[in-house]
C-alpha cells in the first residue's frame, strides 16, 4: 500500500501531473485540453476553457441536449405529460433514472412514473413522424386528461424535419390544453447545457405568466434550479413553510406546471443551480422586475446563509426572528452530529466532477467535515460557473452557442405585473452592499493549487486518482465502478446513489452520516486480489 | 450478375437513358431488373407503359411486414422486372432512409435469388449523391459499376465530378467502380470532345455519345422506350450501341475527381476558347 499523501501544509503544485496527463494526447488535443486544466489560484483571475465540444474518442461524462431539456428541467414536473418524439431508447433510458422525487397531494395528477414516447419506427423516419405524433398527443389526452403536454425532439426528428412546434399549435387548438414543443435534438449543443437553455426558453415562453393568481402569502418566492433529487426540495419546502415564506414554484423539483404558470407573481427568485436555470431568473427580472440572487442550500452554513439573506431581503422583523429561531434550533442538531463525525473525517481528501453547480456546492458540505477538495470540475458548466458572472461579457460566443436561441425579453406591457416595488427594493439594498444577480463561481472559493478541470475524462480521472489518492470521489454512474475498482469509494452526486436528501439542515446531517460511513470503510482498498500484492512465482520448462 | 447504378444531375435524362439502355439489353436477350431509387417513382414508366407501379415503401406501409415479392415487382417491356422504391412526399421524412429500407427489403424477399437468372440489375438514382441514403446503391457492393449521365453543360459536369467523389469514397473500401460517362447531348459546343477530355482526366471513358433527337420525346409521350416505339429509328440504334458498349465494357476504375480549378479550365478550353 502506497503511503497516504499529506496535504495538511497545502496542496502540491499539480504542474507535473498536468504534464503527464497531456503527454499522452496528440499535440492538437493536448493543446486543447491544456486550456481546460487550471491549477487554482484564488488570488488571481484565471481563465478556464468550458462549454466547448468534447474531443471525439475521449470518454466524457457529458450527456446530450435532449437529456438536459427533457430529463433535467421538465422531467421532475408531475402534472405535465412529457412526450418524447423519437425511437423508444431515448425514452426508456430517461425513465425514472434521475431520482427526482415528487409528492402529489391526494387527488392531484402525477405522471412522473410513466414514460411517454411516440416509439418511432423505420416507416415514421421515411415518411415523417408528424401523423404519429398527433395520434400520440390525442391518445395521451384521452387517457390521462392532462392540463399540459410537452413534446421533446430526439435526434432523428431534427434530421427528417418533423415540425413539433406546428404540431403543438395544431393540437393545442384541437384539444384546448397547453401543448408546446422543444427542438432539443440530442446533437444540438456541446452538452446537456444547451438543453437546459432550450427548456428555459420554452417554459418561459409557454408557461410562465399564464395565471395572474392573487397573492396568497406575505413573502412570495420561487426556488430555481432545485431538482428534488433524493427529496432535497422536501427539506427546503419544510423550512420555508415554517419561516412563513410562501414558496410559489420550484423549477423544477416536486414541481407542477400549474404553479409555474403563476410563478411570475413572486417577489424574489432564489437560484440554486446557476447553470441550468439562470436564464429564467434573468428573463423574469427583465419582464417582470423580479430580482434574483444565488443561494446554496447544500451545507448547513449555506442553508443558514441563504435563509438569512432571504429574510434580509424582505426586511421584516418577524420573519428575521423566525429564521434565526429555525437556524439556532437546527444548528444545534447539525453541530452535534458534526462534532461526532468530524474527528473521523478531518484531513481526508475529496474530488468531485459533476454537474454545473454540484461540484461547487458540495465543497461546502465537505468543508464542514474538514475534508479538503483537491480537484474539482464540472461536466457541462460555462466559464461563469467557474470564474463568476463577471466574465460573461468576455465569453466567446461560438457557433455551438449561436445554435441555441437567446430570447429577447421585453418589459411586460401590463403595468400591474411589473414589480416596481421590488425594483426599488433591489436598488435600495444594492446601495447597502447586498448582492443580486451574481454568482462568484467555484474557483475563487477553492484552495490554491487545487486542480480545476472542465469536462474531465477517464484517462484524466485515472491519473488524478494515482496522484492525489483521494479518500472519496464524487461523480455519476458512468464513473462509479471505474473509480471504485481503483480503490476509491464513489458517491454519486447526480442521483445520490440510494441516499439523500442532502439539502438543508437535515440534509447536511444525512450527508455527514453518509460520509462517516463511506470514509470509514476500507472495503474498496480490498478490491485487488490478495495474490496481486504478493511476489509472483515464475517457472520455466526445460526440454531435454 | 452485373449490378449497375446510373447517377447524374437532376433532369439530365437518367431515367430515359436507363430505360432505353435496358430495352437494348433486353433485345440482346438479357434478363434485367430495374430498381428505381427516386421518391417520384418514375424510373420504370417507359418500361411499364405508365406509372402503374406500386412502390416498395407504399406496399410496406399498407401491408406491414407481410409483403410478397410479387407485390412490388412488375414485369415490363420484354420481361424486365421493374421495382420502384418510392418515398415520402417532398419536404417530409427521409427519402434516403427509404432507399435503404427498400433495398434491404428486396434482398430479404429474395429479389436476386438464383432462380431469376438475373443478368443485370439497374439502380436509377435520384439526382446527386445528396446524402448517405442516396449513396445506398454504391455502398456495400449493391451496385458494382456506375455510369454517370452527363452533358456539356457546366452544372451537369460539376454534378458528375461530385458523384465521382462519392464513388471514390466507397470504391476505396468496397467493390464499386466507375464504368464510364454517358454523354446525353444538349448540343453544346464541342460537347463530345469536352466530355471525352473530362472522362480522360477523371480516369475513365466516355462510353457513348447519345445525340439529341426529338424521337426520344415522342416515345416518352407514348410511354415507351424508343426501341419499342420506333425500332427502326436511328436513335434506337444509338441506344442499342450504348447497350452493347455497356455489355462489353472492360474498363472499371476508381475515379480521380477534378479540382474545381481544373474543371473550370476544361470548360474554358473547350467552351469559350473555340
Amino acid at each position: 500500500m502506497v503511503k497516504k499523501k499529506d496535504f495538511s501544509k497545502g496542496l502540491p503544485d499539480p504542474s507535473k501531473l498536468m504534464d503527464e496527463i497531456l503527454a499522452k494526447y496528440p499535440t492538437k488535443i493536448a493543446k486543447k485540453r491544456q486550456k481546460a486544466l487550471v491549477p487554482n489560484d484564488p488570488s488571481e483571475d484565471q481563465e478556464i476553457q468550458a462549454n466547448v465540444r468534447t474531443i471525439p474518442g475521449i470518454i466524457t461524462q457529458r450527456g446530450c441536449t435532449y437529456a438536459g431539456c427533457k430529463g433535467v428541467v421538465l422531467g421532475p414536473t408531475r402534472d405535465i405529460i412529457n412526450l418524447v418524439h423519437g425511437p423508444i431508447g431515448c425514452s426508456f433510458y430517461a425513465w425514472l433514472t434521475r431520482r427526482n422525487q415528487t409528492d402529489a397531494p391526494e387527488g392531484e395528477e402525477n405522471f412522473i412514473m410513466y414514460s411517454f414516447s411516440t416509439d418511432m419506427q423505420d416507416e415514421n423516419i421515411v415518411f415523417g413522424g408528424e401523423a404519429k405524433l398527433k395520434e400520440a398527443v390525442r391518445e395521451a389526452y384521452q387517457i390521462f386528461n392532462p392540463k399540459a403536454i410537452g413534446i421533446f425532439s430526439t435526434c432523428p426528428v431534427g434530421l427528417i424535419g418533423d415540425d413539433v412546434h406546428s404540431v403543438s399549435r395544431e393540437m393545442k387548438a384541437e384539444l384546448g390544453i397547453n401543448i408546446f414543443g422543444f427542438s432539443c435534438e440530442g446533437y444540438r449543443g456541446v452538452s446537456q447545457s444547451a438543453g437546459h437553455h432550450i427548456a428555459n426558453n420554452g417554459v418561459f415562453t409557454n408557461v410562465v405568466g399564464l395565471n395572474d393568481r392573487p397573492r396568497t402569502g406575505k413573502f412570495q418566492i420561487n426556488l430555481l434550479g432545485e431538482y428534488n433529487i433524493g427529496g432535497d426540495a422536501f427539506e427546503l419546502e419544510r423550512l420555508f413553510e415554517e419561516a412563513g415564506i410562501e414558496l410559489l414554484s420550484t423549477f423544477s423539483g416536486n414541481s407542477t406546471i400549474k404553479s409555474m404558470e403563476y410563478s411570475h407573481t413572486a417577489d424574489l427568485n432564489l437560484v440554486m443551480c446557476h447553470r441550468s436555470i439562470n436564464y429564467i431568473a434573468e428573463m423574469m427580472e427583465e419582464k417582470y422586475g423580479i430580482p434574483w440572487f444565488k443561494v446554496s442550500f447544500i451545507s448547513a452554513e449555506g442553508t443558514a446563509k441563504a435563509l438569512r439573506k432571504t429574510a434580509e431581503f424582505f426586511g421584516d422583523a418577524e420573519l428575521t426572528a423566525k429564521v434565526e429561531e429555525i437556524i439556532a434550533r437546527e444548528m444545534v442538531k447539525v453541530k452535534e452530529v458534526a462534532a461526532r463525525v468530524k474527528p473521523k473525517t478531518e484531513g481526508k481528501t475529496a474530488m468531485m466532477f459533476v454537474g454545473g453547480s454540484r461540484a461547487h456546492h458540495y465543497q461546502d458540505l465537505f468543508n464542514e467535515l474538514g475534508v479538503t477538495t483537491v480537484s474539482a470540475g464540472y461536466e457541462f458548466a460555462h466559464r461563469d460557473d467557474y470564474e463568476g458572472r463577471k466574465v460573461i461579457p468576455n465569453i466567446k460566443i461560438d457557433a455551438d452557442t449561436r445554435n441555441i436561441e437567446d430570447l429577447t425579453i421585453e418589459k411586460t406591457d401590463r403595468p400591474e405585473l411589473w414589480r416596481e416595488d421590488m425594483v426599488a427594493k433591489k436598488a435600495e439594498l444594492e446601495a447597502k452592499g447586498f448582492e443580486f444577480s451574481d454568482y462568484l463561481g467555484m474557483m475563487p472559493e477553492m484552495d490554491k493549487n487545487a486542480l480545476v478541470i472542465d469536462d474531465v475524462n477517464h484517462w484524466e480521472t485515472e491519473k488524478l486518482i494515482e496522484f492525489y489518492q483521494p479518500d472519496i470521489f464524487c461523480a455519476g454512474i458512468k464513473e462509479k465502478y471505474v473509480v471504485q475498482k481503483l480503490g476509491v469509494p464513489l458517491k454519486q452526486l447526480h442521483s445520490y446513489d440510494y441516499g439523500g436528501p442532502y439539502a438543508g439542515f437535515e440534509g447536511a446531517i444525512n450527508f455527514y452520516l453518509e460520509m462517516e460511513r463511506m470514509l470509514g470503510t476500507n472495503i474498496w482498498k480490498l478490491v485487488d486480489a490478495p495474490w496481486k500484492a504478493e511476489p509472483e512465482i515464475v517457472g520455466s520448462f526445460a526440454i531435454n | 450478375m452485373r449490378k449497375v447504378a446510373i447517377y447524374g444531375k437532376g433532369g439530365i435524362g437518367k431515367s430515359t437513358t436507363t430505360q432505353n439502355t435496358v430495352a437494348g439489353l433486353v433485345e440482346m436477350g438479357k434478363n434485367v431488373m430495374v430498381v428505381g431509387c427516386d421518391p417520384k417513382a418514375d424510373s420504370t414508366r417507359l418500361l411499364l407503359g405508365g406509372l402503374a407501379q406500386k412502390t416498395v415503401l407504399d406496399t410496406l406501409r399498407e401491408e406491414g411486414e407481410d409483403v410478397e415479392l410479387d407485390d412490388v415487382v412488375k414485369p415490363g417491356y420484354g420481361g424486365v422486372r421493374c421495382v420502384e422504391s418510392g418515398g415520402p412526399e417532398p419536404g417530409v421524412g427521409c427519402a434516403g432512409r427509404g432507399i435503404i429500407t427498400s433495398i434491404n427489403l428486396l434482398e430479404q424477399l429474395g429479389a436476386w435469388d438464383a432462380k431469376f437468372e438475373t443478368d443485370y440489375t439497374f439502380y436509377d438514382v435520384l439526382g446527386d449523391v445528396v446524402c448517405g441514403g442516396f449513396a445506398m446503391p454504391i455502398r456495400d457492393g449493391k451496385a458494382e459499376e456506375i455510369y454517370i449521365v452527363v452533358s456539356g453543360e457546366m452544372m451537369a459536369m460539376y454534378a458528375a465530378n461530385n458523384i465521382c467523389k462519392g464513388i471514390k469514397k466507397y470504391a476505396q473500401s468496397g467493390t464499386v467502380r466507375l464504368g464510364g460517362l454517358i454523354c446525353n447531348s444538349r448540343k453544346v459546343d464541342n460537347e463530345r470532345e469536352m466530355i471525352e477530355q473530362l472522362a480522360k482526366q477523371i480516369g475513365t471513358q466516355m462510353i457513348h455519345f447519345v445525340p439529341r433527337d426529338n424521337m426520344v420525346q415522342r416515345a416518352e409521350i407514348n410511354r415507351q422506350t424508343v426501341i419499342e416505339f420506333d425500332p427502326a429509328h436511328p436513335q434506337a440504334d444509338e441506344y442499342r450501341a450504348l447497350s452493347k458498349a455497356i455489355d462489353t465494357n472492360q474498363m472499371f476504375v476508381i475515379p480521380e475527381p477534378l479540382e474545381i480549378e481544373e474543371l473550370e479550365k476544361l470548360l474554358i478550353d473547350y467552351g469559350i476558347m473555340n
